[in-house]
């Protein structure tokens, strides 16, 4: 459960860019190679948002899809899951997107 | 909801207002207060890389190095340590361990022969490099010298947290399954080599160390893989092999 403390940062983040203000969204991208899974940070967030200013705020996820480099071919390799392989056979992939795991935008009031 | 052919006046508290019997189409679903939109575009696991580059500099500039094993809870990575810092004492190994509860195992590396420090990381299922810090500053390992750190046995989230270290050594042992590289590929993705241990106790259970490559090498393809049985010491001599090579690529090139 390292969504727990992830999901903690995430809030401690959104309480240092708030300037003090009522947070009311916080926009989170979470690749789908990073690890971490949407539904346990939504499980998470309002707990953790609980008695800071983010408390009460909507949490919008957005996820981006996985995608590698073949450093065999070159060829992009399309990933729903932290390994793959290329057509041309190769396992030996350079992630190129899907691990992130980053605060976006805040929204304020 | 409203309905939008009702033309009731609504008694929500909006900055325009409608006159009665004006009908309009919107959905309920607008903003009513606006807020400000903040820009942040920060890494959610940023503090904590930035304190892992800290640790990592902390290290070279005392040319030490610091390699962090991983694993799931009971593949033997204390009983793998126990003989580590005996047959490497030339290293002057230190421990830093790592579990929810208890310092049993800094207890079993100290009797041992070698100096441990035990952070108890209470709910929490990983070191993270703040703790590392802290826990390299109570060791204050000699200059030169090769630090372990055992990390909480758990096979999910140690992956996902840098701690300045040098490289993450997988311990896997043979009891746990072959499967284990394709279900937990994000542990095999961050090691840069696997120990595969318990190998002793391989004509007692199912366990294709074939299959198990083969795992390791879709996942990630430059990872090597050493048998080992660190209770009966088959392979560890590749093992010290590795570490010695470790140790003295951390050396900075004479001029």
């Amino acid at each position: 459960m390292h969504e727990l403390g992830i999901t903690q940062e995430v809030v401690s983040l959104a309480t240092e860019h708030s300037g003090g203000r009522r947070v009311t969204r916080v926009v989170l991208e979470i690749g789908k190679l990073s690890g971490m899974l949407p539904d346990s940070v939504r499980f998470c967030f309002d707990l953790c948002a609980e008695g800071t200013v983010v408390e009460g705020a909507v949490l919008e996820i957005i996820e981006t899809p996985g995608l590698a480099r073949c450093r065999v071919c070159g060829g992009e390799v399309p990933l729903d899951r932290p390994f793959g392989q290329c057509v041309c056979g190769s396992t030996d992939l350079e992630w190129l997107s899907g691990d992130e795991l980053r605060v976006k935008e805040l929204e304020v009031v | 909801m409203c309905k939008a052919d009702e033309g009731h006046e609504h008694e929500h508290n909006h900055a325009h207002t409608h006159a009665n019997g004006h009908t309009h189409s919107h959905p309920h679903s607008h903003e009513h207060t606006p807020g400000t939109r903040v820009r942040v575009e920060k890494d959610v696991l940023g503090k904590n890389d930035r304190l892992a580059d800290y640790n990592r500099g902390w290290l070279a500039g005392r040319g030490v190095l610091a390699l962090n094993l991983v694993s799931s809870p009971g593949a033997g990575k204390t009983t793998l340590l126990e003989r580590t810092v005996r047959d490497l004492a030339d290293l002057s190994p230190t421990v830093i361990e790592g579990d929810q509860e208890t310092d049993r195992d800094a207890q079993r590396i100290r009797a041992a022969g070698c100096r441990a420090v035990q952070l108890n990381t209470g709910v929490g299922c990983h070191l993270d490099a703040a703790m590392v810090a802290r826990g390299l500053e109570e060791l204050n390992p000699a200059i030169g010298s090769v630090v372990f750190v055992e990390n909480v046995g758990n096979l999910v989230c140690p992956a996902m947290f840098d701690l300045g270290e040098r490289a993450k050594v997988v311990v896997c042992s043979v009891p746990e399954g072959d499967d284990k590289p394709l279900k937990y590929p994000h542990m095999f993705r961050a090691g840069r080599v696997v120990l595969l241990n318990k190998t002793d106790l391989l004509p007692y259970v199912p366990f294709d160390t074939e299959r198990f490559i083969e795992g390791v090498r879709q996942v990630n393809p430059t990872l090597r893989v050493i048998p080992v049985s660190a209770l009966r010491g088959d392979g560890l001599g590749e093992w010290y092999d590795w570490v010695r090579a470790q140790a003295t690529r951390r050396l900075p090139a004479p001029v």
